[in-house]
């Protein structure tokens, strides 16, 4: 089984630096885009391998690249900002690759401004991953070294300055457009959609973002072709995905595999199964804006179109495990906490929402909660959904809400009966 | 006032942008990195170096959780308290270390040593329960650790 992004990751040891990356073949792909290749070649190349954003929307990658302008106008400043503020509970893919191969990344990146011709671009970075922040400094000075960053790179005219902007905190920093807000100082409020950033982005101009994993990927499908990342995942989909696995089970951890294999097979293969004395009830499939999976959904597909189809989300691939001895309702209130206080407050389905939520969420597994709570409980998470909001922080919210409700109903309403929760 | 030093650090990150104003966030950093926190007198003097209001740069600092409009200790614990943490045993480290210390999530020690907050997912599930002390991260912690890993803060 091919594990093209993260065969040259060796847990415990350091990132290869460039030359050590360069003997495994790396920045093969940015010589063949950049010598043979035009940018409108490489953007149709990646349309057509079908990369789908691995930041959890999964939105096709060649496709936001074809959206920007390529009208030939150098005075144009355009942008490319890599997305690697992961910071969505129980997700830690992207930690992974940037710790292990910032090469990796950086050539990914060189790939794709070329081919959106962006001149400059940001890696918007978690503030708490300081290990990935030194690793990326240093494999980024490297790279100017060696002539892959810079002015007229590898002789092409092709001209790229990349920066490393550590975050100041905050999870709604990882929204597109409040990412872009940020990094421009401001506070990090999503902006109104249209226009997109493709057309107005970063400072105005036309940005691409990108996700860490995505960008990850650029290079690979260069060198080797849309077919053959076709061909890499169970599905025809495309491409390996990174998947984790946290909480009570044997083996917490994450790996390189086909999208494509099950849901079980992640669970009991790789992640050893349940720890012993635990049983299985439940699971976010993709990080805590995703919709509970339960027992019967076990061997569903893990990919983007065959997750949804259960009425869930594949997110960012990386799955937080409910088991028996864990209170379903405590669960539950710890991610709508979470949402609550990464609110911007911006809209007001978010801001005032989440708050009531969380208060009544916080009753129910005190013992003071009423029956009447749970259907105010599902008005919200049908007022947080799509449509009614600026961005996806609350409709994502609402996600294990809406589900959790429906999966432990039983266990809403004992708690509420029996005015006490029964796993304390 | 803003030292010599951190005028010149700012004005290093102001070169990567098109106007001084984005660098807000990186001086609010830079203040905190030198200072511990961000005063109300740091906030009128990044506000004039960088020429925007003092309102602009209060809602800028209060926004981003990490940086600190009040004093804190000399070192700052943030403990993840998020849901794989919680299922993987957060609630008695935080009992654990709240007792030691004698302080809540938000509270600062009297000698200054230590400030104890909460802080969202730290990318690192698969080894939880984890926490920051300062910019060291530590994972599959116990009980057991903490008293020596504490220790190694003055």
């Amino acid at each position: 089984m091919e594990r093209p992004l993260t065969k040259h990751i060796k847990p415990g040891s350091s990132a290869y630096n460039l030359e050590e990356y360069k003997q495994v073949g790396g920045y093969a792909g940015v010589n063949k885009a950049l010598k043979n290749m035009t940018p409108g070649e490489v953007t149709n190349l990646v349309k057509a391998s079908n990369l789908l954003g691995r930041g959890g929307a999964g939105f096709p990658t060649g496709v936001k690249w074809s959206l920007i302008p390529m009208d030939g106008d150098k005075s144009r400043l355009k942008y490319l900002v890599c997305n690697a503020d992961e910071m969505e509970p129980g997700t830690f893919k992207d930690r992974y690759l940037l710790e292990g191969n910032p090469q990796q990344l950086i050539e990914g990146m060189i790939i794709s401004a070329y081919a959106i011709q962006a001149e400059k671009a940001y890696i918007f970075l978690r503030w708490a991953y300081k290990k990935a922040e030194s690793g990326l400094r240093k494999a980024i000075d490297e790279a100017y070294k060696a002539g892959y960053l810079g002015k007229n790179i590898l002789g092409s005219g092709f001209n790229l300055d990349l920066y490393v902007h550590s975050s100041a905190g905050r999870y709604i920093c990882g929204e597109e457009t409040a990412l872009l807000n940020s990094l421009e100082g401001k506070r990090a409020i999503p902006r109104t959609k249209p226009p997109f950033p493709a057309i107005s982005g970063l400072f105005g101009r036309p940005t691409v973002v990108n996700n860490v994993e995505t960008l990850s990927w650029i290079s690979h499908i260069v060198e080797n072709g849309a077919d053959w990342f076709k061909g890499l995942s169970l599905t025809g989909t495309g491409g390996t995905k990174l998947f984790g696995v946290s909480g009570k089970v044997k083996n917490p951890g994450t790996w390189e595999l086909p999208l494509g294999i099950t849901m079980r097979e992640l669970l009991e293969e790789h992640a050893g199964g349940m720890t012993s004395g635990h049983k299985f009830r439940g699971a976010l499939p993709g990080g805590a804006s995703t919709d509970f999976l339960i027992e019967e959904h076990l061997d569903v597909k893990m990919d983007f179109s065959t997750v949804a189809a259960v009425g869930s989300r594949l997110g960012t691939g990386t799955m937080i495990v409910l088991d028996d001895k864990t209170c379903p309702v405590a669960f539950v209130h710890n991610v709508e906490k979470f949402f609550a206080l990464e609110s911007c407050g911006w809209c007001t389905p978010c801001r005032e929402g989440l708050p009531w939520v969380e208060k009544m969420l916080v009753s129910i597994e005190e013992g003071t909660g009423k029956m009447e709570y749970l259907d105010l409980l599902a008005f919200n998470a049908k007022y947080m959904g799509p449509g009614n909001t600026f961005c996806a922080h609350a409709p994502g919210a609402a996600e294990p809400l809406q589900s959790g409700l429906k999966y432990f109903h039983d266990d809403f309403v004992k708690h509420i009966s029996d005015k006490k929760c029964p796993w304390r | 006032m803003l030292t010599r030093e951190e005028i010149k650090e700012i004005e290093e990150e102001i070169k990567q942008y098109p106007s001084p104003a984005v660098a807000c966030i990186d001086a609010l950093k830079i203040i905190q990195h030198h200072r511990g926190w961000v005063s109300d007198e740091s906030v009128k003097d990044i506000a004039e170096f960088l020429d925007i209001s003092n309102e602009d740069v209060d809602g800028i600092a209060t926004f981003y959780s990490r940086i600190y409009r009040k004093p804190v200790g000399r070192n700052v614990i943030l403990l993840c308290d998020n849901v794989t943490c919680m299922i993987m045993g957060y609630q008695s480290l935080f009992e654990y270390i709240s007792r030691k210390l004698g302080i809540n999530f938000g509270g600062t020690t009297p000698d200054g040593r230590f400030t104890l907050l909460p802080i969202s997912c730290l990318g690192d599930c698969d080894n939880a329960p984890v926490l920051m002390i300062n910019t060291d991260h530590y994972n599959r912690l116990t009980i057991e650790k903490i008293d020596e890993l504490l220790e190694s803060y003055k």
